[in-house]
């Protein structure tokens, strides 16, 4: 692995190489890719080919047929997406999206350009479904299916995260995700998929979440930040699980009450709905908001989504909200209500505190709680005192589904600029829809492929700097659960100092509750005011 | 590699086009059944493909959001790169058609330090790309003359328009000037940037020189080797009205114009050239961001095996009943 210790930095070169990216090479090192799939899970979820393997074995043990079903597999996907066929067919290679992708900022690696990216599997459909790559071969970029290609495919396709920024700067909108997606789809007929992924959906199919826990360990992690709640706002407040007859069911990815810094985030939600006593239930049946099945097919996603609205139905409540993550809001906002709608037995949304009817989420009833937040502040529903966020210089990180899949933009900066007193904007070049990835989502952000992510996550990072260096900024906020495990890491690499929060643990640090007694430190158990040092 | 083979398929057909005429005397091949043949490839290729395109149905709802969502009155929705009209979707798709709105975004990023990025505007490969398709347009659209009869007064008007430097520079049309230069720059930077060089495919190169071709044979037929353009739009009438017979007093130019022309036009369908009409199809373009109002149907959405509260709660009831949460079945 290449040392990534911050004393030699990573080398990032932009030399191309002599080869024609045609001849298919991938060199497996360690710390560039993940590692396969347990059979134990794949078993679980009950998906093809389950077996012990290694990407850096010579053998990958594949189905004696796997070309067929591969090939099989993309007649399939070509005739029921049209995105797959049309972004296959007309892409001219004008380049405009090479340096668009935060994986090949960070490495120089050609492959990782979208366009060349989407090549890897566009030259093999040219070879097998196209006239002219039929009949031209390699005039036309046509390239015979061999395990080289395939072993290629894996590298590569497990290298991108799905983030969508190319497609925002094609002038097509070919987007990289859907070849992505697609060529995950036809890795995983033939079981060439990777723990990070596999593990996190067959636990959520399990348990309900990721990260595997149990309900009876999901009660008493509530019990602990209910204690901690207690010991600093001297409330104690109420936490139904389960309850039916509430109206509403709040659903957010598990991270946020298992992991850090997203349990901030977690006593930030508690208290929000402590003060304005939201009638509302969580469920340990659907205690995951994220859905990593969206990283391996559409089938397995709409798998782990349909617990959302099966676990609204049996609970009866009137409608759902749903907390800070990202690719957990792309699945909702473009994928759940076609997956698992209609969600007739809900009623449209209306914010008990201000009597706002959300009309913008009539068919899929679900709520994001920056929309839901916001909309409490417009209306003064809440006290805040900024100023208990004194500590923190913020910046604002926008997360590629947030953004790119949804266009949830001005919410989150509505909120921080009530909750904080300082907050600055990264370059234009790299927030809103021109955001840049973390480097690790689409299920990504393992350990073992740390170079990869901490390259991928470069520009982001990048940014950060800038405005560590311009305003002082020491916090970066995002409203992604994956982004809060992910940047971390990367900024201690890139840009030490500047520490990662969710947009709702600022709000329950500047949230004045009624009873409250005078509190001497944030949600973290630090002190208000900015150290001098 | 790619450039040599593209550069030697374009000089072999040539030879074809002077052994043809000037060696065998093919004329009718070349200006009538060659032509034929082409737009009926054309034609039928086109629908085919455009067809194939829409019988892969769009199953998710997935458009590349680049602006705010229409969410809560008082924030202002940006209805051109979040559309949530058909006005919307309408505008942000005849701005990325008529304007390359996505290509003018365009930015070139640079390491300047070690470890510093650096963002550049780069509005050149718009220059060029819309250079070259407005010109394109005008031309064809001033080919019309040798189509219609009378010549439709837009026509008359945009020719008259396009040569408007005729004083300074005798016949010489802006268009075709543009035309070769932005050909000209499309070529080189497949060329000589490493990057785009390292992308491009034979086909690539091989569709520019084809366009320049046509150019290039038309501009120098206009300029010093003239055509009788009475005869050539005789020819065009004739083959309309399929009666056709080659035509008179032209000359090899016209042969090697009119064979580059019916081979890019044969083979259109077949190549990247469908992405014209590929962007109207374009899913994450040409839909509204309304998907949490308005329920989008995937017509193959087959139902898939869950794992229920049933079998959840049935593992798990004794633990959930032992820290007194709710469960179903006592």
């Amino acid at each position: 692995m290449e040392d990534v210790s911050k004393q030699k930095a990573l080398k990032i070169d932009y030399t191309l190489p002599i080869k024609s990216w045609m001849e298919p090479t991938v060199e497996f090192r360690k710390g560039t890719y993940g590692y396969p799939g347990a059979s134990k899970h794949v078993n679980y979820l009950g998906l093809p080919f389950p077996r012990e393997w290694q990407p850096t074995d010579k053998d990958w043990k594949l189905p004696e047929n796997w070309k067929e079903i591969i090939l099989r597999g993309m007649k399939d996907r070509l005739g029921r997406y049209r995105s797959f066929r049309l972004f296959l067919d007309i892409c001219v290679r004008c380049g405009a999206c090479a340096d668009k992708c935060h994986f090949f900022i960070g490495s120089g690696d050609p492959k990782n350009m979208p366009v060349l990216r989407a090549e890897l599997l566009r030259s093999i459909y040219r070879r097998y479904f196209t006239l002219s790559g039929k009949v031209f071969g390699k005039l036309a970029g046509a390239r015979e299916l061999t395990e080289e290609v395939l072993k290629e495919w894996f590298y590569y396709f497990y290298q991108c995260t799905e983030c969508r920024r190319c497609s925002v700067f094609c002038p097509y909108g070919i987007d990289t995700c859907e070849i992505t997606m697609m060529a995950r789809e036809l890795l995983n007929l033939i079981g060439l998929n990777i723990n990070w992924i596999v593990e996190p959906a067959s636990k959520s199919y399990r348990t309900g979440n990721h990260l595997g826990i149990p309900p009876h360990a999901f009660k008493s992690t509530v019990d602990f930040a209910i204690d901690e709640i207690k010991e600093i706002t001297g409330i104690q407040v109420e936490v139904p699980i389960n309850r039916k007859g509430a109206e509403i069911l709040f659903i957010t990815p598990s991270a946020d009450y298992f992991a850090s810094p997203h349990w901030y985030t977690f006593l930030g939600y508690l208290l929000l709905f402590h003060e304005i006593g939201l009638d509302y239930t969580w469920s340990t049946y659907a205690s995951e908001g994220g859905n990593f099945g969206l990283f391996h097919s559409a089938d397995l996603a709409k798998r782990l989504n349909a617990k959302i609205y099966s676990e609204a139905k049996r609970l009866g409540v009137k409608w759902i909200l749903g907390g800070e993550c990202g690719h957990m809001w792309r699945v909702i906002h473009q994928y759940m209500d076609t997956f698992n709608g209609p969600a007739d037995f809900l009623e449209e949304p209306i914010s008990p505190v201000t009597g706002t009817h959300f009309d913008h989420v009539k068919s899929t009833k679900m709520v994001h709680i920056c929309e839901f937040t916001a909309d409490l502040i417009k209306n003064n529903k809440l006290k805040l005192d900024p100023n208990r966020n004194d500590k923190w210089k913020v910046t604002y990180h926008d997360s590629c589904n947030i953004s790119r899949g949804m266009g949830l933009l001005e919410e989150p900066r509505y909120i921080l600029r009530n909750v904080c007193t300082e907050f600055y904007e990264m370059p234009e070049n790299t927030i809103k829809e021109r955001t840049f990835c973390c480097g690790s989502g689409a299920g990504l952000g393992s350990d073992e492929n740390m170079e990869i992510r901490l390259r991928g996550g470069f520009p982001r990072a990048n940014a950060v700097k800038y405005v560590k260096e311009q305003y002082g900024v020491n916090l970066l906020t995002c409203i992604c659960a994956i982004d809060r495990a992910t940047l971390p890491p990367l900024l201690e690499y890139w840009v030490p100092g500047v520490e990662v929060a969710g947009v709702h643990e600022l709000v329950g640090n500047a949230l004045v509750l009624k009873g409250e007694k005078e509190r001497t430190t944030n949600l973290r158990g630090e002190p208000l005011t900015p150290s001098e040092n | 590699m790619g450039l040599w083979y593209a550069i030697s398929g374009i000089l072999l057909l040539i030879f074809f086009v002077v052994i043809g005429i000037e060696g065998i005397g093919l004329y009718s091949l070349f200006a009538i059944f060659i032509p034929y043949a082409a737009i009926l490839l054309f034609v039928v290729g086109f629908i085919y493909r455009v067809l194939k395109w829409a019988s892969s149905p769009v199953p998710f709802h997935i458009p590349t959001v680049s602006g705010q969502q229409k969410s809560l009155p008082w924030i202002k929705a940006d209805n051109i790169n979040s559309p949530y009209t058909t006005g919307g979707v309408v505008k942000r798709l005849a701005l990325e058609i008529l304007l390359f709105r996505s290509l003018l975004k365009n930015e070139k990023v640079e390491i300047d330090a070690p470890h510093r990025l650096l963002f550049r505007t780069s509005v050149l490969l718009w220059l060029g790309a819309m250079a070259f398709h407005w010109s394109l347009l005008v031309i064809l659209l001033r080919h019309l003359r040798f189509f219609l009869e009378p010549v439709p007064s837009v026509v008359v008007i945009l020719q008259r328009v396009d040569s408007i430097f005729q004083n300074l520079l005798p016949i010489l049309y802006i268009s075709d000037l543009i035309i070769v230069i932005a050909l000209a720059y499309l070529f080189l930077r497949r060329v000589i940037y490493p990057q785009v060089k390292y992308i491009s495919l034979p086909s690539d190169y091989f569709v520019l020189l084809t366009i320049a071709g046509i150019a290039l044979s038309g501009v120098l037929m206009r300029l010093i080797f003239k055509v009788d353009l009475v005869q050539v739009k005789e020819w065009v009438m004739a083959m309309l009205s399929f009666r056709p017979m080659p035509p008179k007093g032209v000359s090899l130019l016209f042969y090697i114009h009119l064979f580059f022309v019916s081979l890019l036009i044969a083979y259109f369908p077949l190549s990247k050239l469908m992405h014209m009409p590929g962007i109207f199809l374009s899913p994450t373009k040409n839909m509204r961001n309304t998907s949490r109002n308005d329920r989008h149907i995937n017509p193959w959405n087959h139902p898939v095996k869950v794992h229920t509260y049933e079998e959840y709660e049935e593992e798990f009831r004794n633990p959930m009943k032992e820290v007194g949460l709710p469960v179903e079945k006592e």
